[in-house]
């Protein structure tokens, strides 16, 4: 309940959203143009929800009885999904017409799925993180099958929802069992205790399912079979927020177990697993990838070995990991929702050109998506001046100050393959003939969203202590 | 006489052991379902067992939640299967092939 | 020392032993001589038509669909229609936001028509050409008859 008008201030973002599904939902139902309207309703809301949580980011306090945390850590987490969820509502307004499932129930699920993503990255308490999840993950398994007449995007739906509620299932019995060790629910009073509750047999079960659940949302390499065929069956739009915001959402959860390794020193009996997790990812994700024809397939397998890289960190545990992964994030963000934009742009009916060879010659029809792509893409293999290095150099300094040097080494063995496939596009756009005629309809409003998202993409890199430095004031 | 509390627990690790078992072996989108929904439902036979051991109710209410949003989750993924009967009119996902797995 | 559960699992046991014992006991001492007349579904000379899966219309599964959803979501009213009162004025909201959440669902659905039973809507056809499909399916049909 809150208790005066500063908390109310600071649980505006989720309020607002709230509100704006409801009355989208309104307008959904009393309107005949909803699919006009509502696009800038819900840019409104995201784009107030993401500058209210970083003006209000030093304001941490704990709601509703110790259930959601605001300001503070959260507050970098919503401003990734709200400010990634405001661009591709951007390119949304054109590429949802060309996906032939106009309706203003897209932009409603979204909504819902970013309420979830806030509410699992502000969770204080196990509950929290479980309804999070879920509100985020129904709205994914519908907006993955947005278009019901579509075969592909039924199969798409189909394959998610069945991975995705087979680790809700994991996720659920790890939190009946660690409740039944802590019998308490709250986050904060499980990490205070931890120590003592690992040495519980049925604790480590309970926390280990939990991973398990939580690396299938993260799309790390075992886990991994869904991804390839969702994220190239789904809308591109939909691809582009699940693959980034969905998988931020995942890790803020999973930082809350790192931070339990924090604060009890030399308690991370998990740095195994997620040792190896990582190193299997990367090496799979950027072999896999080379063999890919499709772009967004191909995106498919550098999204699995990008959650490698970040799973470094969570092996490393230590507090630069913690600042690097919410680094990487914000960088992985922004270059993947750009990449995507892009390929939005591109696409056409029925899932035609997002073929490599679709890339071929764009740099003389238009020199500017070119030039952008060439950016992310830059961006995505951590070519130094840009977001994506430092994401990955954060992460790497902190596994060779863990002593895990082998998997630094990994990570750039990797990183230098995944350069492979990566110029291998830039190479398609710059020097080679068109095979096909394409003509480029440009939308203005996708134009702004993939430009706005490079200056975010170059700003990061130029300088990296601006964003590094407010990660800083809120981890410790 | 009360019944020992690991026999709930044997009894709730064998249903999600079926449960994931039946994920694993079945093919019929529908039954694999139904093997998520007993996972789910061991869940909650722990979380309430614990709830009564311990003698507090946070686990209960957290067995309503994970009930009512298992409800949704199956209606979802109940209209998922329709839809997809409705093109291919099969739900064996070894036949939902589009895309390699 | 036997609880009350002990006495109900004895009576299982004993109760599947016979089941199981029965059976075997009687499949022993039967003569087997089986025709196809036996093996019949009806016995008494129905032939079957066609397979017992009859495939339901779809419609039947967007009902059932809201009924799960909106069934289930009553199991949170239940907790809280015991215990709004100790919270004053702030318990009874939470329960009004649900509620109107859940009858915004509702509204929604109804204002999309997925809870009207939806005809087949008949076809506007050609007058011309359903007289003579009328006549048509007529001299069928005497065809069939005299057959």
């Amino acid at each position: 309940m809150p208790q005066n008008s500063q908390e109310i201030l600071l649980m505006l973002p989720h309020v607002v959203i709230g509100v704006g599904i409801v009355i989208s939902l309104l307008i959904e139902m009393y309107s005949k143009k909803s699919e006009t309207i509502l696009p800038w309703i819900s840019l409104f809301v995201f784009v107030f929800a993401g500058v209210h949580s970083i003006i209000n980011i030093s304001a941490n306090q704990i709601l509703f009885g110790g259930m959601l945390e605001v300001g503070g850590k959260p507050a970098i987490f919503n401003f990734i999904f709200n400010i990634g969820a405001a661009l591709l509502i951007l390119n949304s307004i054109d590429y949802i017409k060309k996906y032939e499932s106009n309706h203003g129930e897209y932009y409603i699920l979204i909504q819902s799925a970013i309420l979830g993503m806030m509410v699992m990255a502000g969770s204080k308490d196990i509950f929290m993180i479980f309804i999070g999840l879920e509100l985020m993950s129904i709205a994914f398994y519908v907006l993955a099958g947005i278009n019901k007449k579509k075969s592909s995007s039924n199969e798409a739906a189909l394959k998610y929802f069945l991975l995705g509620a087979f680790a809700t299932g994991f996720i659920v019995y790890g939190i009946a069992l660690i409740y039944g060790v802590s019998s308490t629910t709250s986050v904060d009073s499980i990490i205070q205790n931890f120590s003592t509750f690992t040495q519980n047999i049925l604790f480590i079960v309970g926390l280990l399912l939990f991973i398990i659940g939580f690396s299938f949302k993260i799309a790390a390499f075992p886990f991994h079979m869904w991804v390839p065929d969702v994220y190239q069956g789904s809308a591109t739009t939909v691809t582009g927020l699940m693959s980034t915001t969905g998988k931020t959402a995942a890790f803020s959860v999973l930082l809350i177990i790192l931070s339990a390794s924090l604060i009890n020193y030399n308690i991370d009996i998990f740095a195994p697993y997620f040792a190896v997790i990582a190193t299997l990812s990367m090496l799979y994700g950027s072999i896999v990838a080379i063999a890919q024809k499709n772009l967004k397939r191909m995106l498919a397998y550098s999204s699995i070995s990008h959650a490698g890289y970040m799973a470094i960190g969570l092996a490393a545990a230590n507090s630069e990991a913690f600042s690097g992964i919410i680094f990487y994030l914000a960088a992985y963000t922004f270059m993947n929702i750009g990449a995507f934009g892009i390929i939005s742009i591109i696409e056409k009916q029925n899932d035609a050109n997002t073929d490599l060879t679709a890339y071929a010659g764009l740099a003389s029809k238009s020199p500017i998506l070119a030039a952008f792509m060439s950016l992310f893409m830059f961006a995505l293999a951590g070519i130094p001046p840009l977001a994506g290095f430092f994401g990955k150099y954060y992460v790497f300094i902190s596994a060779i100050e863990a002593d895990l040097t082998w998997l630094a080494v990994v990570g750039v063995f990797s990183s230098v393959i995944s350069v492979y496939f990566y110029l291998r596009l830039v190479v398609y756009m710059y020097f080679k003939e068109s095979e096909k005629d394409i003509d480029l309809h440009i939308d203005k409003y996708s134009l702004l969203s993939v430009v706005v998202s490079g200056i975010l993409v170059i700003y990061f890199g130029i300088s990296p202590d601006s964003l590094l430095n407010l990660i800083l004031s809120v981890v410790n | 006489m009360q019944v020992p509390i690991e026999y709930y627990l044997i009894l709730s690790a064998f249903m999600f052991s079926v449960g994931v078992a039946g994920v694993l072996i079945r093919r019929n989108a529908i039954i694999i379902l139904m093997s998520i929904e007993l996972m789910l439902n061991s869940a909650n036979l722990a979380l309430i067992t614990f709830s009564s051991f311990m003698g507090n109710s946070i686990g209960q209410i957290f067995a309503f939640f994970v009930m009512t949003v298992a409800a949704a989750e199956a209606a979802i993924g109940l209209a998922i299967v329709i839809a997809i009967f409705r093109n291919k009119l099969t739900v064996n996902i070894d036949q939902i092939n589009l895309f390699k797995w | 020392m036997l609880t009350e559960f002990g006495k109900i699992f004895i009576f299982i046991l004993v109760a599947i032993l016979f089941t199981i014992i029965a059976i075997y006991a009687a499949k022993l001492i039967r003569p087997s001589r089986p025709t196809k007349e036996k093996l019949d579904v009806y016995e008494c000379g129905e032939n079957i038509e066609g397979t017992p899966w009859v495939k339901f219309n779809i419609r039947f599964y967007v009902v059932a669909l809201i009924f799960l959803i909106f069934d289930v979501e009553v199991v949170l009213l239940f907790p809280w229609a015991l215990t709004y009162q100790d919270y004053g004025i702030y318990g009874f909201l939470v329960g009004i936001i649900f509620l109107v959440v859940l009858g915004l669902g509702m509204a929604y659905e109804w204002r999309k028509g997925d809870l009207e039973w939806a005809r087949p809507t008949p076809k506007k056809v050609d007058v011309k050409f359903e007289k003579k499909n009328l006549l048509q399916t007529n001299s069928q049909i005497n065809v069939e008859s005299e057959n």
